[in-house]
């Protein structure tokens, strides 16, 4: 390539279908088609509705990214595509849809970690992530702490959560709040007008003999609803402002502890925080301000691209073609259990040996 | 013309090509978990083998199902996607329609059932005059809700191995082929016949469980 690898990505892990085109660290589209009003009402994604609307939206939205990009596919330099983790169903769609698309264009396929992607998003809103880069990655399906020394080749776990992810607990206590899903964007605009100190909710996994980088979220979900029911038994109202305020208070506080912490004790001095929980503008706050205590740079990309998308898989796409890591094969397959050390999946002839059992994984969801 | 037909519907995953007049490659692989992985190699394969490229394609054709989902919809966006690519268009047929047409090359005349496995013990099936002509729209149901409907003529397709009780006379072929998809489709071609969009064929609702109102966790 002349200069700067042109990539599209394409994501379909949960119930966004997302299609981003990146020029090396340049974001020229991200197209996104979203499934989750047909999912509001069963309080939850729904794997078979999700991967229904993957498959009516997939070409409408590759066409849509790359006319808002301005480029013709002729000229992209490889496809990339999330491989896993996420819903099985769901990622099929995407990596059948992106190995179609590579093979008629005669273009190198990339299948990539998502985990990963929603930390190279980052280079498209702050340029060239740090070596390593710490990252807190949380969403609805995922709370967990990343050392990425390469973001393309070494990705090490610190800690994730032991029960609920912290998104998870957002969309419980909107629930037993009766506020609708996702819990997420009108906890964090009720917390708004709330008092955060209203209610002292529990630290969960903060205690000193707590692993210091894991998260726990289900015991302060159980204290939440219990309060809230309390309240209701004894016949008073419920301040649900207070208690947004408290309940997110209590996540984002051991969020960004724990993040921070690893930060010092690795002795990194970026922190990186992405998925779709990092839109929580509490979170922004209160991260930017420990962030400033302690001399660490905070990096975090705007709400839309924290959240699901292909940008992200097209950021790291290219970053796998600037770095000339081994395309994917033909026969790659969507992996709902696809670690987080491995940022991609190379072809036969460059895959490291691991034993992780795919078939076993897919038979659960393959069929039905 | 030249044809590239894929079908993901059943645990088949079967590819071929075809000029309007014969089959140039095929392959067919049964393995009802791996339809995402078996895909595109297999389309690989089938150019190889005919020493073409996926430029030289004037349609694809695709099995519509009815199938069970997952399978289902990675022939149908590998199709759509080719289509899109290209620029040429994607002719949908049924499922069903294709094995009919390939019981009628194995030998089958008169009167028949097409049944595949719809897992959850039930079948997708349809009734078929001769194997160019369905009977009404293609259903699930338990074979034994069926029995009546389907008594006293063959059926094929691994729907009616599956339940002999029902399916007492029970033909090939089993599983499906892109091949006798193909040649379905020039045929229907060539005598200007419309097809069905590349959407598919569920037959089922989504199965999706209203979570039940909130549990309240504190002992009353
Ligand atoms: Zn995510």
């Amino acid at each position: 390539m002349a200069d700067e690898p042109l990539v599209l990505g394409i994501e379909t892990s949960c119930d966004e279908t997302g299609v981003g085109v990146v020029r090396g660290t340049t974001l020229l589209a991200d197209a996104i088609a979203s499934s989750v009003d047909e999912h509001a009402r069963f309080g939850g994604v729904v794997p078979e509705v999700a991967s229904r609307a993957h498959l009516e939206a997939m070409v409408p939205t590759i066409e849509r990214a790359l006319k808002e990009a301005g480029v013709s596919a002729r000229d992209l330099d490889g496809i990339a595509v999330t491989a896993g983790p996420g819903l099985a169903g769901a990622l099929l769609v995407g990596v059948s849809a992106a190995k179609a698309y590579a093979y008629a264009l005669g273009k190198p396929l990339y299948g990539v970690n998502h985990l990963a992607s929603h930390i190279c998003v980052d280079q498209l809103e702050h340029g060239p992530l740090p070596e390593p880069t710490m990252a807190l990655l949380v969403s609805g399906g995922h709370s967990s702490l990343l050392l990425a020394p390469d973001i393309t080749s070494d990705v090490r776990p610190l800690g994730a959560t032991i029960d609920d992810a912290a998104g998870e607990a957002f969309d419980k206590i909107a629930r037993v709040l009766q506020l609708g899903f996702p819990g997420g964007p009108v906890i964090d605009r009720l917390a708004r007008e709330g008092d955060p100190k209203a209610i002292n909710f529990p630290r969960g996994l903060t205690g000193p003999r707590d692993a210091a980088y894991d998260f726990s979220f289900s015991g302060l979900k159980t204290a939440v609803a219990r309060w809230i029911e309390a309240k209701r038994n004894a016949g008073e109202e419920v301040p649900v402002r207070d208690v947004a305020a408290s309940f997110q208070e209590a996540v984002v506080d051991v969020l960004t502890r724990k993040a921070i912490r690893a930060c010092k004790d690795e002795g990194v001095d970026h922190l990186m925080i992405g998925g779709g929980v990092a839109a929580n503008s509490r979170l922004r706050s209160l991260a930017q301000e420990r962030c400033d205590d302690a001399g660490i740079i905070l990096r975090v990309p705007r709400p839309k691209l924290c959240t699901d998308n292909g940008a992200m898989v097209a950021a790291l796409g290219a970053e796998m073609v600037k770095r000339n890591r081994p395309a994917s094969d033909w026969d790659l397959s969507a992996d709902s259990s696809l670690p987080v050390t491995d940022p991609h999946v190379p072809g036969a002839a460059h895959a490291h040996a691991h034993d992780h059992d795919h078939v076993h994984e897919l038979s659960k969801d393959n069929l039905y | 013309m030249l044809l590239l037909a894929v079908d993901t519907a059943t645990p088949a995953v079967t590819v071929a090509l075809h000029d309007g007049e014969s089959v140039l490659a095929e392959s067919n692989q049964v393995d009802a978990r791996r339809h995402g992985e078996l895909l595109l190699p297999s389309v690989d394969k089938v150019l190889a083998e005919a020493g073409l490229k996926l430029e030289a394609l004037t349609g694809i054709v695709v099995g519509v199902g009815p199938g069970p989902y997952t399978g289902l919809r990675v022939g149908l966006v590998t199709a759509s996607t080719f289509a899109t690519v290209l620029g040429i268009p994607v002719h949908g047929l049924c499922t069903l329609d294709g094995l009919a047409y390939a019981a009628g090359a194995a030998g089958i005349e008169g009167p028949f059932t097409v049944a595949t496995d719809a897992r959850r013990k039930e079948v997708y099936w349809a009734r078929y005059e001769d194997p160019r002509t369905r009977v009404g729209e293609p259903a699930v149901d338990r074979p034994a809700d069926i029995a009546e409907r389907v008594a006293g003529v063959p059926a094929v397709g691994q729907g009616a191995r599956l339940y002999p009780e029902v399916f007492p006379d029970a033909r090939e072929p089993e599983h499906q082929s892109a091949a006798a998809l193909a040649a379905l489709a020039a045929e229907r071609l060539a005598a200007g016949a419309e097809f069905l969009p590349a959407t598919p064929l569920y037959l089922r609702r989504p199965d999706a469980q209203v979570p039940k109102n909130y549990k309240v966790v504190t002992p009353q």
